[in-house]
């Protein structure tokens, strides 16, 4: 095996998400999120009767359990996994601990971006399923956050000498597709739509990202508490539509089938069909 | 145990709480992919291959390597 680079701080991954999970229930937009992803599953004709809620922060699995899929949620932070009621657990999704097929069905709403070996993870996903089971995440993708980015980059510049990383780096589009091919799944897709989140208030951004688990978990990210001024002088750098701040999230949107037999090549599961 | 001073917690509470039979049917060791054998007086999943014990806080298994005890020889 090769050794994945590190680029996330595993540890303050878990420990952000741990805080975060006190007032999660409060950031709407990641219900929305989680819907809008959920909703995918109605392209399909395929039923699903046993889910794997990857990440899911207590909004993905009663979804689920709506349409009456049976779900099992794992987080990296205990107390998060437990906002999605039992059956939960805690892991890490670079070592998931589940036996070959456990799930027809394995859902990632916005968390696999914390992952360092975000290739083995998704082999790992894929020996999870079932053959003929579906694979649906949903991860910031290239671009995501890129005027706060700048808006950061340039307010450190001015404050002070040099640059600490404060957003994270997200995969572009075209490295989703070939990664889950990779991972060996069928019928890979992967398309990306750009939401526009828009703030009156622009600390309500940041206060969102933190309350979400999103703070900077980065291996090289600066230990030193960031000073007021240069939050405050990147916020107003935001650029404003109507009076309210802009964010880009560009939502990508990955799927793939685990293989079905010696038909895999093919596609095996019907995507819309049988 | 490592609290002497707290009294034993009432049989069921919390803090016992055993797993989730649906989990104990999926589980494998996340480093060796062998399988778990539970340990209801510990409240542990074992793992003989890693000689590790993985526990279980109020129902939930904490599936973390990091978190898991080494196993006596």
């Amino acid at each position: 095996m090769t050794e994945a680079p590190v680029i996330f701080d595993r540890r303050a991954v878990r420990r952000q998400r741990e805080r975060a999970a006190v007032r999660i229930g409060e950031v709407e937009l990641l219900g929305d999120l989680a819907a809008r992803l959920i909703e995918r599953l109605d392209d399909t004709t395929r039923r699903f009767s046993r889910a794997l809620d990857l990440g899911g922060r207590g909004v993905v699995a009663p979804l689920l359990r709506g349409r009456g899929i049976a779900v099992v949620a794992g987080d990296i932070s205990p107390r998060m996994a437990a906002r999605s009621g039992p059956p939960c657990l805690a892991l890490d999704e670079e070592c998931l601990p589940f036996a070959p097929g456990s799930f027809d069905l394995v859902i990632a709403s916005l968390s696999l971006h914390w992952v360092n070996d975000l290739p083995g993870a998704l082999i790992q996903i894929r020996r999870a399923l079932a053959p003929g089971g579906l694979f649906l995440a949903s991860l910031p993708a290239a671009g995501t956050l890129g005027e706060l980015r700048s808006a950061l980059l340039g307010a450190e510049a001015a404050l002070s000498a040099g640059a600490a990383p404060r957003i994270a780096p997200f995969p572009d589009l075209r490295d989703c597709a070939g990664l889950l091919q990779r991972a060996g799944f069928a019928l890979p897709v992967a398309d990306v739509a750009e939401i526009a989140l828009l703030y009156a208030d622009p600390w309500d951004l940041l206060r969102d990202l933190r309350d979400a688990g999103e703070a900077n978990a980065l291996a090289a990210r600066s230990r030193r508490v960031p000073r007021r001024a240069l939050f405050s002088t990147a916020l107003a750098a935001l650029p404003t539509e109507a009076g309210r701040v802009r964010a880009t999230l560009r939502l990508a949107v990955l799927t793939g089938w685990a293989p079905d037999g010696p038909l895999a090549s093919f596609g095996g599961a019907a995507y819309g069909g049988r | 145990m490592t609290k002497p001073d707290l009294p034993d917690p009432p049989a069921g509470a919390a803090a016992a709480r055993p797993v989730d039979p649906r989990l104990l049917e999926i589980l494998v060791c996340p480093l060796t992919r062998q399988g778990l054998r539970y340990d209801p007086v510990r409240n542990e999943l074992i793992s003989e291959a890693a000689g590790l014990a993985y526990p279980i806080r109020d129902g939930i298994p904490i599936m973390l390597p990091d978190e898991a005890r080494p196993l006596g020889p």
